[in-house]
């Protein structure tokens, strides 16, 4: 048995995942259900000579990730709904000044101070379309520990690949349920660090020039190169403009690193899907109950398995549309009214044959809560 | 080096009007981190939003033009994570005290190590002339078309209830005074605040009747007077400049120092 095997809430997971991606840098606000991420950090990031800071609101928190990041550091914060819309303006500085950042959102009901303790995943749609302009995000979500530690690392990945913000979509029962976790030896999940810039000192550095392969090496501030960051749009220097050719080019800039890169940046996981005629589309705490109903019916022989999305944003629409091709119906499992349902109907060529089982009262959806649609679905009576 | 040296030629002309105090403490600035000897790759700006913001892109630093009123949480992160870096955060009264003022406060009680400079000329001046915190009561402006009835922080005070540690205030017309109390305030450990009245005759003097620049110039000469001068012994109606605190408390940066190698020892034994 390895002996780096732990007992954990999600949100040590989280940590656990976090600290083995290289994060050095946390800055946060007290807020639930993501609160025991920020309480964990402030204990093992000075062990290993990092930085925690309590800001004095979440705004402040998501800003001060975005100043050490440029310092080189990487960086994390966590928070939960309210705290989330707080941080949007920023997070949209994070997109255009394309700075590598990891944002952890333990998400609880809402509107407003909704449901703080209870489960739901209202925040779909605002990780896609929370901060203001058109722009693209990247958005993973997990519903088992060892998923939720593998997803923290590949969120750190990309934040460090694209240059950009990454949203880790949790949920309050992934967040506080407590499993086993076996962390993973050093060298056994890839690590990406910061892609920095070779250009010599006295040599006139751009640091918004993207390389061929639309990646942009950095320069740490303190460092020989010294630029400019802006939230403006801004040419290759960094320098402010607002020539229509460098606003177009950048804006698409912005777009086209994240859409033109939907494979390498979708997770996604089967269960029991070969065959299937009936699919379940589901992610994170939501993506259990949806499991657990397949594999019970699959031993009695029904044909039913489960898409369990990993990353959502960019959506893969290019999977759902394969992997539902033969399906006669798909139910998209999820604790909203329907967030990833309109992404799932826009993805396969039967929009009609597209239903949703959800729960929106706080409680976590059950295998029981699925099975009474897809009884309705298959025909079989309520 | 000369002045010309600390500048960025390719972000010039600057966007400032006519006759702004601005550009004066800019070349105050300059002047102070030519005076200290810096070297510029230590040296970090930060900014927010607003005219005064706009200063960061001129400087041949590391700079970061942000977002309204948060720059200070930004130079945070940047100071707690770099420790060695100078970090100067020049900032707009409406930036600094309005949207800003939370973290204001906040970053005074920490005492990071971090230079605040408020760059007070009492209007929101990029969005056309409308008051600010600072802008005090019986002021005209385009929210304001009646007078404002809003009473007014005074940056010194606040600064120091909230746990500055060198605080200091000047204005546009005492450039000298200006750059002398920046050399201070950038060598001090501690949070430094130096509030610099500068003149906007585009909004607040032409609203305000207080007429050209050179008239604004002349109003900060004759309406301020030196800490424990005569003058202002005589008229203690009249703001006073000068440094008001200079005192030694833990630094922030310094204090989180230890904890690292408390949890550092600790995990070991």
């Amino acid at each position: 048995m390895p002996k780096n095997i732990r007992f954990v809430q999600g949100n040590e997971a989280c940590v656990e995942g976090a600290l083995y991606a290289g994060l050095d840098f946390y800055a946060g606000y007290p807020i639930t259900p993501s609160t025991e991420i920020a309480e964990h950090l402030s204990e093992r990031l000075p062990e290993i000579g990092g930085k925690f800071i309590q800001m004095e609101d979440e705004i402040a928190s998501m800003c001060a990730i975005i100043g050490a990041s440029l310092t080189g550091k990487k960086v994390m914060t966590a928070t939960s709904g309210p705290g989330f819309s707080l941080k949007q303006e920023a997070i949209g500085y994070a997109c255009m000044a394309e700075i590598p950042c990891v944002i952890a959102n333990v998400q609880r009901g809402g509107p407003s101070t909704g449901n703080p303790t209870h489960v739901s995943q209202g925040d779909v749609n605002q990780a896609r379309w929370g901060t203001h302009g058109d722009h693209s995000i990247i958005a993973l979500t997990a519903s088992n520990h060892q998923d939720v530690f593998k997803m923290t690392v590949h969120a750190f990945n990309m934040a460090e690949t694209y240059r950009t913000p990454v949203i880790l979509l949790f949920d309050e029962v992934v967040g506080h349920m407590r499993e086993k976790l076996i962390i993973p030896e050093k060298g056994e999940l890839e690590i990406v660090d910061r892609l920095r810039t070779s250009v010599a000192k006295d040599v006139d550095y751009h640091p918004y020039l993207p390389r061929e392969d639309g990646r942009l090496p950095m320069s740490d501030f303190g460092g020989e190169h010294r630029y400019n960051v802006t939230g403006l749009f801004h040419d290759m220097w960094g320098f402010p403009s607002n020539n229509p050719k460098i606003v177009g080019g950048l804006l698409r800039h912005l777009i086209d690193k994240i859409e033109n890169n939907v494979q390498a940046i979708t997770r996604y996981k089967e269960h029991c899907l070969e065959g299937a005629e009936y699919i379940l589309v589901s992610y994170g705490s939501s993506a259990r109950s949806a499991i657990h109903l397949a594999q019970n019916r699959r031993n009695k022989g029904e044909k039913i398995g489960v898409l369990e999305l990993q990353s959502i944003w960019p959506f893969p629409t290019e999977l759902v549309k394969e992997k539902c091709s033969g399906a006669k119906a798909v139910l998209v499992v999820e604790m909203n009214m329907g967030q990833v349902l309109t992404q799932v109907k826009a993805a396969v060529k039967n929009p009609d044959r597209v239903f949703l089982a959800n729960r929106i009262d706080g409680k976590l959806i059950t295998p029981s809560d699925i099975k009474q649609l897809l009884r309705v679905i298959q025909g079989r009576g309520v | 080096m000369a002045v010309k040296d600390y500048l960025r030629d390719r972000f010039f002309p600057h966007m400032w009007c006519p006759g702004c105090g601005h550009g004066t403490i800019l070349n105050a600035l300059i002047h102070a981190i030519e005076g200290l000897q810096l070297n510029k790759n230590e040296i970090v700006m930060v900014s927010g939003i607003g005219c005064s913001a706009r200063i960061s892109g001129y400087v041949d630093f590391h700079s970061l033009h942000t977002i309204h009123g948060r720059a200070l949480t930004f130079a945070t992160g940047v100071k707690l994570s770099k420790p060695n870096l100078k970090v100067l955060v020049p900032m707009g009264d409406g930036d600094a005290l309005a949207i800003g003022g939370n973290h204001f406060i906040h970053a005074a009680r920490r005492n990071i190590d971090i230079t605040a400079i408020v760059m007070n000329n009492r209007i929101y001046g990029m969005t056309g002339g409308q008051y600010s915190p600072l802008s005090g009561p019986g002021i005209k402006a385009t929210t304001a078309p009646y007078t404002t009835i809003d009473s007014s922080f005074d940056v010194v005070e606040l600064a120091k209830a909230a746990g500055a540690t060198f605080v200091a205030r000047s204005t546009a017309f005492h450039v000298k005074e200006c750059t002398e109390m920046l050399m201070k305030a950038i060598l001090h450990k501690g949070f430094s605040v130096v509030e610099i009245m500068s003149q906007c005759p585009t909004h607040f003097g032409r609203k305000n009747k207080e007429g050209d620049a050179a008239n604004m110039l002349g109003l900060y000469r004759d309406n301020t007077a030196k800490l424990g001068s005569k003058a202002l012994e005589e008229k203690p109606h009249l703001i006073p400049r000068g440094i008001f605190v200079e005192k030694e408390r833990p630094e922030y940066c310094e204090e989180y120092d230890k904890i690292i190698a408390y949890a550092m020892k600790e995990k070991i034994s």
